[in-house]
């Protein structure tokens, strides 16, 4: 058995923001195997402070381009609970919709652009053009879909200009509707049927490794959860939202400028693989039959899964947004009036699930509408703990095989948990003193 | 554009302090993102290539300077680039994040990391140009996929990329808008720089300054109109600094 390895990436490539390996055994013991956190922090929490309710979510939607959404979501749902405001049945599905184009986007970025090069053995997606120019073209066509929900329902696909607390400032006509849902029919469904094959032939090349953990997500019970629901643990079932800290219990460690989370033990996974592992059976059925053909099976342990829960997930957000648009027109679209004058003021707690996992934005506000304290938990930092343990076990059971097979495991590992780094640093809770 | 090395223009992305919103917009850019391949080389990419190269002939540079290894960094990409670009809001001024600077910068830090305050230095968040010399500025946050590829475009044809100095109203009134202020909803759109077709105003939102302050503002006049609208010094400030605390020059 090998005696001494020493492991240093410095700034893993192909995540987003700025994170390094470090692994280290010395004489036979393992001394250390964690992912390290240097990305710089912004302070959004002094940002915040002093803000008026309107602004929150456009200052939190800054915290991370590729989550923009999800911090919106979470933002306006923290502050209507705050300060009182009222959404319509029509917001909540606009909402909804959103949520599955930005998942579908986050997602395929994600599992087809970032971690696909690892199963091809190319170094980046520019390099598969040549010998998988379909599959690219494919992935750019899903994400392209994907961002024109974003435009329709949130003006914008980073960091949308409509969503505002109460409702939208614009709502989408019923062609642009139309023309979204026949995309989604005739072009993504296919697509997302092709991708389900192509990961099909590629499930071999992901790496065999398991390590049973607990999983947290949000669960409801009419529906796979995304805008809302309870607090759900693989280990002790459902609580109630306003429970959050003590199922995150975020502590300092020195290798991270991102906080760490345990819950009812030593670390927890958040993400697609635990929303799967949570809620598999209320997935729609096109998705219920990919996971059937890439294998996916709850309970799942193997981390590097959950790019093959992002596949299954894309699909049932595919099949939702076209329900929820069918639903939409159905209805008929109706204006709204968002601008709804604070009935209350103090704390507010909202939760989404995010690309990433489970996400909290907690705020309190003054008689005026401005913001004295914020706390946020991102799903990033309640995954880093988790990564570090996954090393712990991983290291000692590949030690013997050549140091670049196990560098190339450790990224890929990493880059299965599709860690938001921008976002685990760049919001970091904090009480103020007034 | 003289080409770098034996073929394609060598073209990097570098990301600083920022939300990754602008790389994203970039691999957004889809289709575009193929024909552009087909006349330049991406040598460095972190966020989605494992390669990396000595030599630039386009650096794009993403994020704020907010970190001395940032400082020593920024050097040593503009020392092997050609032709330096900011991107972006963070890059071009600072953007959301130099809020911070109007906050004392220990406070900010011990409210944060409490007694490890000092374990990660951070200094006062700076645009790019405030360290090295800057070529061109693509604003916005996010910068829009239209202007990025127009300054791309006429880099890659060894043109000097125009990009609009006068306010989002201009933009604003040609796609005949209904104002937001005579609506009563406060606008930066009279001191904002054009370039993005008045997007927000024309999706019912207001201009929230995102692209920074046209050249040469008149400071004091904006203010003047937005108080005529019943908006008051300290809150016109305030709502100014939103993303541009670098730029924005009257003490309320």
């Amino acid at each position: 058995m090998r005696q001494n390895l020493d492991i240093n990436v410095h700034h893993v490539t192909r995540v987003e923001g700025h994170g390094n390996i470090v692994v280290n055994v010395k004489e036979g013991k393992l001394e250390r195997a964690y992912l390290e956190i240097v990305e710089a922090p912004r302070y959004f929490e002094a940002i915040l402070k002093g803000r008026n309710y309107k602004e929150a979510a456009i200052i939190t939607s800054r915290i991370c381009g590729i989550c923009s959404l999800g911090h919106q979501m979470t933002s306006l749902k923290a502050t209507e609970a705050a300060l009182g405001l009222d959404v319509s049945e029509q917001t909540v599905l606009l909402r909804k919709l959103l949520i599955d184009g930005a998942t579908i986007q986050s997602h395929v970025l994600h599992s087809l652009f970032l971690v696909t090069p690892d199963f091809v053995g190319k170094p980046s997606v520019f390099a598969m053009i040549g010998d998988y120019r379909e599959a690219v073209l494919r992935a750019l066509r899903m994400k392209n879909i994907a961002n024109l929900v974003s435009e329709v329902v949130g003006g914008r696909a980073v960091h949308p200009v409509t969503p505002i607390p109460g409702g939208f400032t614009r709502i989408p006509e019923a062609g642009e509707l139309k023309f979204l849902k026949e995309k989604l029919v005739n072009e993504m469904l296919p697509d997302c049927d092709a991708t389900v094959e192509l990961m099909h032939q590629l499930l071999d090349t992901i790496p065999n490794f398991e390590r049973e953990t607990e999983y947290i997500s949000l669960q409801c019970d009419d529906e796979y959860a995304f805008y809302d629901g309870d607090i759900c643990s693989s280990d002790t079932g459902r609580v109630p939202v306003d429970r959050y800290e003590k199922m995150t219990n975020e502590f300092v460690v020195p290798h991270s400028t991102s906080k760490h989370a345990k819950a009812n033990r030593e670390s927890f996974m958040v993400g697609a693989l635990a929303r799967f592992n949570n809620n598999s059976s209320q997935l729609l059925e096109r998705a219920q039959r990919a996971a059937e053909k890439l294998r996916l099976k709850a309970p799942c342990y193997n981390p590097y899964m959950n790019s093959i829960a992002q596949i299954v997930e894309v699909v049932h957000c595919t099949e939702e947004a076209i329900k929820i648009i069918d639903t939409l027109l159905a209805r008929g679209l109706k204006d709204e009036k968002p601008d709804q004058e604070p009935k209350k003021y103090g704390r507010g707690i909202g939760s989404t699930e995010v690309p990433r996992g489970i996400l909290y934005h907690d705020y309190t506000y003054d008689r005026k509408g401005l913001i004295v304290k914020a706390n946020c938990v991102i799903p990033t930092g309640q995954n880093l703990g988790n990564i570090d343990y996954d090393m712990k076990k991983l290291v000692p059971e590949i030690i013997d095989e050549p140091k670049e097979s196990i560098v190339k495991k450790l990224e890929m590992l990493v880059r299965a948990y599709d860690p938001c780094i921008s976002c685990s640093v760049h919001m970091l809770d904090v009480d103020f003193v007034e | 554009m003289k080409k770098g090395g034996k073929d394609k223009i060598k073209v990097a992305f570098f990301d600083f302090t920022g939300c990754e919103g602008c790389q994203l917009n970039k691999l957004n850019l889809e289709n575009d993102l193929l024909d552009i391949l087909e006349h330049v080389e991406i040598v460095e990419f972190r966020e989605a290539m494992d390669d990396k190269a000595d030599e630039y002939d386009i650096a794009f540079v993403e994020g704020s300077i907010t970190t001395p290894e940032c400082v020593t960094r920024i050097h040593d990409i503009r020392r092997r680039s050609k032709v330096l670009v900011a991107l972006g809001a963070c890059a071009t001024n600072g953007g959301i994040n130099a809020l911070k600077n109007i906050h004392d910068i220990d406070e900010v830090r011990e409210r944060v990391y409490g007694k490890d305050k000092y374990l990660f230095p951070t200094i006062p968040v700076m645009p790019v140009h405030a360290i090295v010399k800057v070529d061109y500025k693509i604003y916005g946050c996010p910068m829009t996929q239209e202007e990025f590829v127009k300054v791309f475009k006429a880099l890659v044809m060894g043109k000097k990329p125009q990009v609009p100095n006068y306010a989002v109203c201009v933009e604003c009134k040609l796609r005949e808008n209904e104002c937001l202020l005579e609506r009563g909803i406060f606008c930066l759109g009279p001191v904002t720089r054009a370039g993005c077709n008045a997007r927000c105003p024309s999706f019912g939102q207001s201009c929230i300054g995102c692209r920074g302050l046209v050249d040469d503002v008149n400071q004091n006049a904006s203010i003047e109109i937005l108080k005529r609208y019943g908006y008051s010094l300290e809150e016109a400030v305030k709502r100014m600094n939103l993303f541009n605390t670098t730029e924005v020059k009257v003490e309320p």
